[in-house]
């Protein structure tokens, strides 16, 4: 299958002794795109901040093989007080995201959308439940929520509920997990953990072929818990210092010479065997 | 900067005067009871400096929001509610300079509101 002619840069999961994603599914492909935080004004980080979700959009639109769905994992929009503003916001969001060619798209917020009126907001406009499932070609599909509480939790009837869909899936199933925050432990220092994720991971480890994509962090990170791998995403508006490469957390500024630097996208092909992650640049035009 | 250490000089008098609480500021060294108060986006106090091997108790207030206070480090957390006061007492086994940061998501300017507890021997 062929992605895409923009220069993505192929990251091959099969690191030694992961299952991937099982072995009788269907081939095929999907997008993550993350961390759009739309309203976010800083030209020092992004002076095209208004302008950067539409060129990440055509970026999808422009590849060679459509995907079968596109999914935003969290913090479409950059918080506000203002509720009013809040829902402007998501709704700019969302007539944007309109553009994609792909028809199938799914959502989920993340603490900048949700958390401060406890995703009010985010269901009227972006609508539907805030952790759910869907199956798509021999793969399940599982949202978790970890941002509609101020807490970075889940929260003891989530992981009950993961717990039952869980029951019901093969103990071999393909398993894929969206999130917003990391579910284990990347750095409670810098925020970047969900304080109870350690219970979702223990549920999803009893499961051979389970692989997490997550954002929040603004950056590509690859990380394993056990046999179970966890991929964060670069984000649509602007990126955050890796750990170890800053003293705190610190949103990097905009280089002239390389503009758009650490922004992108990614594209998963899903299906029989590990699944192959194609990370694309966002580019000026 | 400035600002900083004129609402930590306030700090540490009226923490003085209110209990006998050792401020919370960049003071040294000093174990015992230090309060420390949160608010959008800033706690009141950017360091706090304690001994280790001796007891501290953080005493916790908030003042327009249900801010954590979190020192990942040494496991130590709280949900800080309006109106109320909240103590945590642990005592620091180990040196160095730890973040404090709330983590409770509070807002735009969130991710600022972090600080040190400098441990010393």
């Amino acid at each position: 299958m062929k992605l895409a002619g923009l220069g993505g840069i192929v990251f091959a999961s099969s690191l030694s002794g992961c299952a991937g994603l099982g072995g009788r599914s269907e081939d095929f492909h999907f997008v993550q795109l993350s961390d759009v935080h739309l309203g976010y004004n800083n030209p020092k980080v992004n002076p095209d901040a208004a302008g950067t979700l539409q060129k990440a959009i055509a970026a999808t639109n422009a590849l060679d093989t459509q995907p079968d769905f596109v999914i935003f994992t969290g913090d479409l929009t950059q918080t506000t007080d203002d509720p009013k503003l809040r829902r402007a916001r998501l709704q700019q969001f969302r007539e944007i995201a309109g553009g994609l060619k792909v028809r199938q798209v799914y959502y989920f917020a993340g603490e900048h959308d949700a958390s401060l009126d406890r995703a009010e907001a985010y269901q009227e406009v972006i609508g539907g439940p805030l952790y759910y499932t869907f199956d798509h070609k021999g793969i399940h599909f599982i949202v978790l929520d970890n941002t509609s509480d101020p807490a970075p939790i889940l929260g003891a009837k989530q992981i009950e509920w993961l717990k039952a869909d869980l029951a019901r899936q093969q103990k071999d199933a393909p398993i894929v997990v969206f999130t917003h925050r990391p579910l284990f432990a990347l750095s409670p220092q810098w925020d970047w953990a969900t304080r109870d994720g350690q219970q979702a991971v223990d549920a999803l480890l009893e499961y051979t072929n389970v692989t997490v994509f997550y954002g929040h962090i603004h950056h590509e990170h690859h990380h394993r818990t056990g046999h179970i791998e966890h991929h964060a995403a670069r984000a649509v508006m602007f990126p955050l210092s890796p750990l170890g490469t800053a003293p705190q957390k610190t949103q990097l500024p905009w280089d002239p010479a390389q503009p758009y630097k650490g922004l992108g996208f990614r594209a998963v092909q899903a299906g029989n065997g590990a699944p192959r992650i194609t990370e694309y640049p966002i580019r000026a035009g | 900067m400035r600002v900083l250490l004129a609402r930590c000089a306030v700090a540490l008098v009226a923490g003085v005067a209110a209990g006998g609480y050792l401020a919370a500021a960049s003071v040294g060294a000093q174990s015992g009871r230090v309060a420390l108060t949160a608010k959008k986006f800033e706690f009141s106090a950017a360091e706090i400096g304690v001994r280790k091997g001796e007891p501290v108790t953080l005493v916790l207030t908030s003042t327009d929001f249900a801010h954590g206070f979190s020192v990942p480090d040494f496991g130590v957390r709280a949900d800080l509610i309006p109106g109320k006061t909240t103590e945590v007492t642990f005592t620091p086994d180990k040196a160095g300079r730890f973040v404090f940061l709330c983590d409770n998501f509070c807002g735009d300017a969130h991710d600022r509101m972090t600080g040190f507890l400098v441990v010393t021997e």
